[in-house]
């Protein structure tokens, strides 16, 4: 009994290793950033040049717009985001202290405008609340990225990984397949990135538009010729959070620009 | 609503000097040939003309097509003579209208 016991042992360990074989060492961990051309990456550092910005510039006026007669704006609560909401970016999705529910960033904005405004919360992928995400993601730009791991989110973290290496589609591919074992090499004329997370909401000249994490899933998930969650769906912010484990202690280069 | 950058140059400008303005707006440039999911037609939205003011006058204007991308990024170079303010106009289709204004400072050569 005990020596089956053991040789179970012994394969478990082998199997771990053999899931765990395509890890990216952290020394090896590239970003978006790193991995797109010169021109990319100039008019990314360049705050003038990065449309980006454009929703930055949005988001800071909805954050001081009064939603109301008697409601708060984001900064009646908040204050100053370049002090109050530094960080925040970079250690979110999070977990709800009393509802215990997992939040990312624009789920959470939508639950402070519907609690806490008392208005009906922007839709995902409006132009408001993706303005609202990227002024906010702003206020993290250069932090590290924190480890959900860390935070006690080991649950949402082992997921997230079962998604990320689970086939779907009619393609039948898994995330793993092409972000950890094929990145780097070429898919329909582009490279395949590593799949870090450091630079949403950003800019991507595909879309003529800013995007969310969300929407780069959606765009992975139809492509391998899967029906991609819904938005919102407790799925996504699992991967999400994978991700970021993944990804922890990477810079935060939001809002990013991406070919 | 549009959201508009206007960049005027960071160091000090004196009379006489070539200068470059920059300006971007947030617009969709949705050029009229896409179509949705549907088949239906998304129809043309697209800025016509940008132009701009120089104390009044004229200095620089310029027309848009379908095929320029959204978010529009215009560069353009202008002597400075005097300090004075600049007029940033764009217009386009269903009525678009969108105003900056910004104040050169110029010194005396």
């Amino acid at each position: 009994m005990i020596r089956r016991a053991g040789r179970a042992l012994v394969l478990l360990a082998v199997l771990a290793g053999a899931l765990n074989a395509d890890e990216i060492p952290p020394g090896e961990r590239l970003s978006g950033y790193d991995m797109m051309g010169a021109e990319a990456q100039a008019m990314q550092r360049d705050d003038f040049a990065n449309p980006a910005m454009l929703a930055v510039k949005e988001g800071e006026a909805l954050w001081h717009a009064v939603p109301g007669e008697g409601r708060p704006s984001c900064a009646g609560c908040h204050g100053d985001a370049a002090a109050s909401m530094k960080g925040v970016a970079a250690r979110y999705p999070a977990r709800d202290v009393p509802s215990g529910r997992l939040f990312d960033l624009p789920g959470r904005i939508q639950a402070c405008q519907n609690g806490r405004q008392g208005i009906a919360p922007q839709p995902r992928e409006s132009t408001g609340l993706l303005a609202l995400e990227a002024y906010l993601a702003l206020q993290s730009r250069g932090m590290p990225l924190a480890s959900p791991r860390a935070r006690g989110l080991d649950d949402a973290v082992q997921r997230g990984e079962g998604l990320y290496r689970q086939r779907f589609g009619q393609l039948d591919l898994s995330c793993a397949q092409c972000h950890s074992q094929n990145w780097g090499r070429s898919l329909a004329g582009t490279r395949i990135p590593q799949a870090h997370p450091t630079g949403y909401p950003l800019f991507r000249m595909e879309w003529q538009a800013v995007g969310s994490l969300q929407r780069r899933f959606r765009n992975c998930m139809t492509g391998i010729r899967a029906e991609p969650f819904p938005p919102g769906a407790p799925e996504w912010i699992d991967l999400e959070i994978y991700l970021k484990e993944r990804a922890a202690g990477m810079r935060v280069d939001a809002p990013a620009v991406r070919p | 609503m549009a959201t508009a950058m206007i960049l005027l140059p960071r160091s000090a400008i004196r009379a006489g000097d070539l200068i470059t303005l920059k300006a971007m707006i947030s617009h969709p440039m949705e050029t009229g040939f896409r179509r949705t999911e549907t088949g239906g037609e998304i129809p043309r939205n697209i800025i016509r003309q940008f132009s701009c003011r120089y104390m009044g006058e004229l200095v620089f204007s310029c027309d848009f097509h379908p095929a320029i991308a959204a978010n529009p990024f215009l560069a353009f170079p202008l002597v400075a003579t005097r300090t004075g303010p600049l007029e940033f106009v764009w217009r386009g289709d269903n009525g678009f209208l969108h105003r900056e204004q910004a104040m050169l400072q110029v010194s005396a050569s």
